[in-house]
C-alpha cells in the first residue's frame, strides 16, 4: 500500500502498458478496419504517455516535444488511413480486412 | 489540493482510461467502440495534465477528440448504414491474440516492477510548460517542426486526393 500513494513513474508505465496491450489486441484480432485503426490510436496514446512520464521525471522538455510531433503524425496517419478505408469500401463493399485479397480492381 | 485528493483523482482518471480502452477493444459494436474511445482520449488528456504537460493535454483534446474521433465516426457511419443491425465487428484468432497480449502486458509489468533503478531527477517538470514549448519549437526543434508541417500538408492533400469521388463513367453528368 505504501507504494500506491505517491504517484510515481510506475503508475504511468502501468497505464501505458495496458493501453498498448489493448491496442495490440485490437490490431491483431479485429476484422473491421476501423477498429484496427482505433487500436493503432491506442498504441500511439500509450507511447505518448510514456514519453511524457519519462520527460516529467527526468526534467527535460524533449519528451514533450516528441509527444507533440507524435500527435501530428497520428493526425496525418488517421486521415490517410480513413481515405484508404473509404477506397477499399468503394471497391470491395466491405471493410473486413480478412476478406481483402487482391491488390487491384 | 491535498495529497489524498490528488491521488484519488489520479486513480479515477486511470480507471476511466483503462476500462474505456478495454471496452473499445472488447465491445462487438463499432459505434460503442468509437464512443468509448472518446472517454479514453479524455482520460489520457487528464493524465497529461498530471504529467504537467498542459499544452499537450489541450492539443490531445483538440486533435484527437475534435479531429481523429470525428474522422473515425465518419468512417464507421460511411461504411455501414446506421440502421443496419450488422454493425458488428467479428474477431479472428482470438486465442493466440489473447495469449500474446497477456504475455506482453505481463512481461512489461514484470520489468517495470522489478526494476528498482528508476531515479527521478531533482529537476522535475513543474507547472506549465507552454512557454518552454514555444522557445524550444523555435530554437532546437525548428527543423522537425517545419518538416512535420510539410508532412501534414502533403498527407492531407494525399488523403483528399485518395478519397475524392470520381468515377470514369460519371464524367458526362
Amino acid at each position: 500500500m505504501e507504494h500506491l500513494i505517491p504517484i510515481g513513474l510506475n503508475h504511468y508505465l502501468t497505464i501505458s502498458a495496458f493501453l498498448f496491450g489493448f491496442g495490440l489486441f485490437a490490431v491483431m484480432t479485429r476484422k473491421n478496419a476501423i477498429v484496427v485503426l482505433m487500436g493503432v490510436e491506442l498504441i500511439l496514446n500509450a507511447a505518448n504517455i510514456n514519453f511524457l512520464a519519462f520527460s516529467k521525471f527526468n526534467g527535460g522538455i524533449a519528451g514533450v516535444m516528441f509527444s507533440l510531433f507524435i500527435i501530428v503524425i497520428a493526425a496525418a496517419e488517421a486521415a490517410i488511413a480513413l481515405a484508404i478505408v473509404i477506397n477499399i469500401f468503394k471497391i470491395f463493399k466491405s471493410v473486413d480486412v480478412s476478406s481483402i485479397d487482391t491488390m487491384k480492381e | 489540493m491535498s495529497n489524498l485528493t490528488y491521488t484519488v483523482i489520479f486513480y479515477l482518471f486511470a480507471a476511466i482510461t483503462v476500462f474505456s480502452a478495454a471496452f473499445v477493444v472488447f465491445s462487438r459494436n463499432v459505434i460503442y467502440s468509437a464512443f468509448s474511445l472518446l472517454f479514453t482520449f479524455f482520460g489520457v488528456a487528464a493524465l497529461y495534465v498530471y504529467l504537467s504537460a498542459d499544452f499537450i493535454a489541450v492539443t490531445q483534446v483538440v486533435v484527437y477528440v475534435g479531429g481523429i474521433l470525428v474522422l473515425l465516426l465518419f468512417g464507421v457511419m460511411f461504411t455501414k448504414s446506421i440502421m443496419n443491425t450488422d454493425l458488428k465487428s467479428d474477431v479472428l484468432h482470438i486465442v493466440p491474440g489473447t495469449l500474446i497480449v497477456a504475455g506482453i502486458i505481463g512481461a512489461l509489468l514484470y520489468t517495470f516492477y522489478t526494476t528498482h533503478g528508476w531515479m527521478p531527477s531533482e529537476t522535475q517538470l513543474h507547472g506549465s510548460v507552454v512557454e518552454r514549448i514555444g522557445f524550444e519549437t523555435m530554437s532546437h526543434y525548428v527543423l522537425p517542426f517545419e518538416m512535420v508541417s510539410i508532412l501534414l500538408l502533403a498527407a492531407l492533400i494525399g488523403a483528399a486526393f485518395l478519397a475524392r469521388f470520381d468515377k470514369p463513367d460519371n464524367k458526362k453528368s
